[in-house]
């Protein structure tokens, strides 16, 4: 019989928690977490302790309270009678509502300023040049403040409009009015609305979803799908036959039609502002602080935009272009098919990072009294309620979702366009 | 060299930190210095010179209440605070006092746990609109777009007038009030509310200010004074009868040319020889010394000379005594006895 | 046979391009006029450089330098233009521009009570005489770290420089900042030779622990001491006195001086194995990307003294520098990491290769290529941390927007706007501005590096 003896068990020495590899990680690990947890639950404890002295317990009870201020931009109902709640969610969808503005004119406008600072127009190049430099090296907050200045005294005041020879017209056809308190433009009306489904009964989240919009929604679903049926018979046969059947016309009129139809069913006009008491009356007023938030946003946004995109046209290698031509494409051919799918590449993860910071600066709101959440929540009811912690946590919990949110969007996105690699 | 910069700063936090401890006082005497909380800039009422020194009414309480604690006028940190960052300020200890013109209410003084220790001014909101509009009332401002200073008392004013008349508004709310200035100003609002004491201070300073008018229309009560924080009764006490000291130095006519004289001499009336602490030990019971009252009103004078000097009828901002005259000339100025 | 090819045997004399070619011409005609779209594109920026010009320019030059107040100034205007509408005020900034500059800083330390205008008798050193130095040491102390050409020595002043700006600024005994760097040099002699004793990770312990026990319990008694005996101290200023450009800049160079270490830990805690410290980093990091700094500033002036022990009172200023710091390090963090994810592979594997361990390889081969190519990743998060100073204004700290607040409640001046504004974005734009330019002329000297 042989006797089967296992190597001399190694006995477990305190120091090897420091000097093992085995174990050196595990040893770091948990005294990190160990030292997190305590710096946490010391932070915490001295909170508690500090509240408890003010007599201030954390509580959400103020909430449910009515807000009594009122905000001048809602696009859902609001009066000062409604909730806190309710004002901060007022006060989110104005965020939201800048910050779309925002990214869709800083695309716009950064997209059309990288690609005109290449152009070989020296004094076009150049004044670009000037803008991207200029917005750049100056705080957003100034630019904002000035926005705002600029609009104030640069535009007429409603009273100018008023009198029989007044020193201020209205633009276009008479139909959108500039003044200094903002712009006032046409609204569209429905004759024959379908109404609005009530959603969320008397809760602070309450909305009403009009259903002529759903329907027009849908109809335009329709004929995109329709549309795309269409452009993929049209693929088929260009790959069978060589020849590819004439389609945009079909297409424009899949799309425009029905949609026209229903809008002509459900009696669209135009509702037109005028001078109406103290200000403008009907149409959509959008106001100064808005314009200005979003101009400012926008054109600060947009100078970090076109350095983007003028790198990212950069970065695409002159062979590509020259190989292109070599081809026999015609430069916007190129252009299309061949720089600008590589360009979006490098172009669309620092585009991600430009959008998100519009989005938290668009906080700067409060500079020129535009009620975002940062307003609402950070700033009228944090002022009347003296719920700080409350408050401002749940402030920067909203953002960092609204950040959450808009980078797995845009990274979904960027999946999507990225080089597959083997 | 990296983890030094970040130890250095340390350092540099240590010295400044100091402890707040219960006693508000002993806290001050020994920091040499009395931390005081004003506004970012209001005229009239506190803004830093060119030399950073600062001005004011308000400013002027700060200085009273230094001078009697701690026998010097200029002891005084003033601590620039906007309308949110006030109460959190006293509250952390940061500041020892508020004199940054506060609406005394309720939930400020119960629920957010402040202590006010009197009125330095009694306000309302009013409103203020150009003359060429013709508006002669309040109650004729349907629809107007009215600009308001956030972060105050006077945005939930507002909103209760025009919904308790049953009236339409577009509010714009402003940041500061060299900001709603300038929008009103270029009529990007019909008109402008605040206290009327600050519309007074605004219009003082317009090109023009016989084109715009104050409306009769007095919306609210606002009672503005000193604060301090809960928990802390001595100190309060101190900062309380540092004011009633001012006001009553003027009922007494003491002012700051002939303190220091009276105090030497004594007068002949009891009340007046207590406060200057020829008589009684008022100033004993106030954890302070005999002279505490004369050294707050040689500061900058009685509460009569502070209004005239900073903001009264002779100056830019203009301002009538009105309800703020004494109780005496049929105002609402009233100081508790000296006893 | 006679040759009767005729072969050209030395080359014609080359002759001018055409007129329209050459010269200003052809370089206008190339570059501005080469097709309708062009012409039509220069014909308009034309047009909008005329319209800006000619408004800007009348106002910026014809303009009223000396007055007292904004009131003077209309009537200068009005007597010399006929209008007040279309001339700048620079009168406002001569008034005050030594406060949007450097705020309430005191000019003449010594002397509390002196004004700017005049030094006090017998003061012989320039007003704002310790702001400017600490700048101009500043830039001494990046010299090597910025350029290549300065001597390497330069570096032990960098490496003082932390201990000598807190001291010029606050000013106080000059016993702290040497203890504070005292507790340095103990945790840097303990890990240099207790190395060999204890090993490398023990010695970092022990040193560390040295040095705690150092600042915490020893050192306070010690320079208390040498206060007795050798009394040096500069007259010490408040933090509250701190304001204008001045403010902005050091609020920037301490979050971005702080935020670099912060910033290495973060960036190596996240492309750790250890998932715990990972997880930690990332959640930071993240947590800190995803808010605006303005809430970071509300959590600085309401909230960071309710996450003290009961008692602490940081001033405001300090609690901003602290705030903005943890926003710096989030951002320097995530720079730090493109600079050792842009290391090639082969420099990991031959640190490993080499036999060094995972702090010696970080010492010796990683960090200093890593820092080198980030950077101007650095100098750009600078400038986004320094153009972000100006948000301290709404928590109603005096940067040159909070005082231009200030200077507009004044009587004099009163319902003035564009001027102060447009100094104030001067001042940024010129500092802004030469920084990018560094970092982009970096930028390429690194491109050519490879």
């Amino acid at each position: 019989m042989t006797t089967h003896s296992d190597p001399p068990q190694e006995s477990f020495r305190l120091s090897m928690l420091l000097y093992d590899t085995r174990y050196r990680s595990m040893t770091i690990q948990v005294v990190a977490l160990i030292g997190f947890m305590l710096a946490a639950a010391w932070l915490i404890n001295n909170t508690m302790q500090n509240l408890a002295a003010l007599g201030k317990p954390v509580e959400f009870g103020f909430f449910t309270e009515p807000s009594s201020y009122d905000i001048n931009q809602h696009i859902l109902e609001y009066d000062s009678r409604d909730t806190h709640l309710r004002a901060s969610f007022i006060g989110l969808l104005n965020t939201i509502i800048v910050a779309v503005l925002g990214c869709v004119t800083a695309t716009i406008v950064g997209v059309l300023v990288g690609v005109l600072r290449l152009s070989k127009n020296w004094l076009v190049a150049k004044i670009m040049a000037v803008y991207v430099e200029m917005f750049r090296n100056v705080p957003v907050l100034l630019w904002i403040v000035l926005a705002m200045a600029i609009l104030i005294e640069s535009l007429p005041r409603p009273s100018a409009f008023r009198g029989d020879d007044p020193d201020a017209t209205m633009k276009i056809f008479d139909s959108v009015a500039l003044t200094n308190r903002g712009v006032y433009v046409p609204e569209p009306l429905l004759s024959n609305s379908l109404g609005n489904i009530h959603l969320f009964g008397q809760s602070s989240l309450r909305m009403d979803v009009s259903l002529d919009l759903l329907a027009l929604v849908v109809v335009l679903g329709l004929s995109i799908f329709a549309a795309r049926k269409v452009t993929a018979r049209a693929e088929r046969i260009q790959n069978a036959t060589g020849e590819r059947p004439t389609t945009w016309y079909i297409n424009l009129g899949i799309i425009l039609i029905p949609s026209a139809i229903l809008l002509t069913a459900l009696g669209l006009h135009l509702g037109y502002p005028e001078l109406k008491g103290f200000n403008f009356g009907g149409g959509i007023h959008m106001r100064n602080s808005l314009i200005a938030l979003w101009m400012a946003l926008g054109l600060y946004t947009a100078a970090f935009v076109a350095e983007i995109v003028r790198a990212g046209i950069l970065a695409v290698s002159h062979g590509q272009t020259e190989a292109a031509a070599a081809l026999g494409l015609r430069p916007n051919r190129v252009m299309q098919l061949v720089v600008l799918p590589q360009a979006l590449r490098v172009i669309v993860p620092p585009l991600i990072s430009q959008y998100l910071n519009l989005t938290k600066n668009s906080s700067l709101a409060i500079a020129v009294g535009y009620m975002d959440i940062t307003g609402t929540l950070g700033g009228i009811t944090m002022n009347q309620t003296g719920r700080e912690l409350e408050c401002v946590l749940l402030l920067m919990l909203v953002y960092l979702t609204l950040s959450l949110i808009i980078s797995s969007v845009m990274n979904w996105y960027n999946n999507r366009v990225k080089l597959v690699e083997r | 060299m990296k983890k030094s910069v970040f130890l250095g700063a340390l350092t540099v936090a240590g010295l400044t930190a100091g402890a707040a401890a219960a006693a508000t006082l002993d806290d001050i005497k020994a920091r040499g210095k009395l931390n005081c909380g004003v506004t970012t800039g209001l005229v009239g009422f506190a803004a830093p010179d060119a030399n950073g020194e600062w001005q004011g009414f308000d400013v002027a309480v700060c200085r009273a209440v230094a001078a009697a604690v701690l026998e010097d006028k200029t002891a005084v940190e003033f601590v620039p605070t906007t309308g949110k960052t006030r109460f959190t300020a006293l509250a952390s200890g940061e500041v020892d006092m508020l004199a940054r013109n506060t609406t005394w209410t309720l939930t400020r003084d119960v629920d957010l746990k402040n202590e006010f220790v009197g009125i330095n001014y009694y306000d309302g909101q009013g409103f203020m609109i150009p003359k060429a509009l013709g508006v002669t009332s309040a109650k004729e401002l349907n629809g107007a777009t009215v600009c308001i200073q956030t972060g105050t008392t006077t945005e939930l004013n507002l909103a209760d007038f025009f919904r308790a008349n049953d009236m339409e508004y577009e509010p714009v709310p402003i940041e500061t009030n060299a900001e709603a200035q300038q929008q009103y100003l270029a009529g990007a609002c019909d008109v402008y509310t605040t206290d009327s004491s600050g519309l007074a201070a605004t219009r003082a300073t317009f090109e023009n200010p016989s084109d715009h008018v104050i409306l009769p229309e007095i919306i609210s009560k606002e009672p503005l004074g000193p604060l301090v924080r809960h928990g802390d009764q001595a100190w309060g006490d101190i900062v309380r009868w540092t004011l009633n000291a001012l006001i009553s130095a003027e009922e007494n006519g003491l002012t700051s040319a002939n303190v220091e004289e009276l105090a030497e001499k004594g007068t002949d009336k009891p009340e007046v020889n207590r406060i200057l602490g020829v008589e009684g030990n008022l100033g004993e019971m106030l954890g302070l010394d005999d002279r505490w009252a004369v050294r707050a009103i040689a500061a900058g004078g009685n509460y009569g000379e502070l209004f005239a000097k900073h903001i009264g009828e002779d100056t830019p901002v203009g301002l009538a005594r009105g309800l703020n005259a004494l109780w005496t000339d049929g105002g609402l100025m009233y100081a508790p006895p000296f006893r | 046979m006679t040759q009767k090819a005729f072969v050209r045997t030395e080359m014609l004399p080359e002759q001018d391009p055409p007129p329209t070619e050459a010269g200003i011409v052809g370089w206008i005609r190339e570059n501005l006029f080469s097709g309708w779209l062009n012409t039509l594109l220069t014909l308009l920026a034309i047009g909008v450089i005329y319209y800006v010009l000619s408004g800007l320019l009348p106002w910026i030059f014809q303009s009223v330098w000396n007055a007292g107040s904004l009131d003077e100034c209309r009537e200068i205007m009005k007597a010399t233009w006929g209008e007040t509408h279309g001339h700048a005020c620079w009168a406002v900034i001569k008034d005050r521009w030594l406060q949007l500059l450097y705020g309430f800083y005191p000019p003449y330390p010594v002397y509390p009570d002196a004004n700017f205008g005049e030094a006090p008798v017998g003061h012989w050193l320039p007003a704002y005489f310790r702001p400017n130095l600490a700048l101009v040491l500043l830039f001494a102390a990046l010299a090597p770290v910025l350029f290549d050409r300065v001597p390497r020595k330069m570096l032990v002043f960098t490496a003082i420089y932390p201990f000598v700006m807190p001291w010029l600024m606050w000013g106080g005994s000059v016993w702290t900042p040497v203890g504070i760097a005292a507790g340095f040099a103990i945790l840097f002699a303990v890990i240099r030779y207790g190395q060999v004793a204890m090993g490398f990770l023990l010695a970092v312990i022990v040193g560390v622990l040295a040095a705690l026990l150092w600042w915490g319990l020893i050192m306070g008694y010690v320079t208390a001491g040498l206060d007795q005996i050798v009394p040096i101290a500069i007259p010490s200023v408040e933090s509250r006195e701190f304001g204008g450009f001045m403010l902005a800049i050091l609020i920037g160079v301490v979050a971005i001086g702080l935020s670099l270490p912060i910033g290495i830990v973060l960036a190596l805690g996240r492309r750790s194995d250890l998932l715990i410290i990972k997880s930690l980093s990332v959640g930071f990091i993240e947590l800190i990307r995803g808010v605006p700094l303005i809430t970071l500033l509300f959590v600085a002036s309401v909230l960071l003294n309710y996450f003290m022990p009961p008692g602490t009172d940081f001033d405001i200023i300090m609690r901003v520098m602290i705030m903005v710091t943890v926003f710096a390090s989030a951002y320097t963090a995530e720079v730090i990491r493109g600079g050792l994810a842009a290391l090639p592979k082969g420099q990991y594997e031959g640190a490993d290769s080499l036999g060094l361990d995972y702090w010696q390889a970080q010492r010796l081969i990683i960090m200093p290529q890593a820092l080198k190519i980030s950077i101007p990743g650095i100098v750009s998060t600078f400038i986004g941390v320094f153009k972000d100073t100006t948000l301290v204004s709404i928590i109603g700290l005096l940067d040159p927007i909070g005082l231009s607040q200030g200077i507009r409640a004044n009587q004099e001046w009163n319902g003035i706007y564009w001027e102060l504004f447009a100094f104030i974005a001067l001042l940024f734009f010129v500092t802004c501005f030469g920084m990018s330019r560094y970092s982009m002329w970096l930028e390429r000297k690194l491109q050519k590096g490879h």
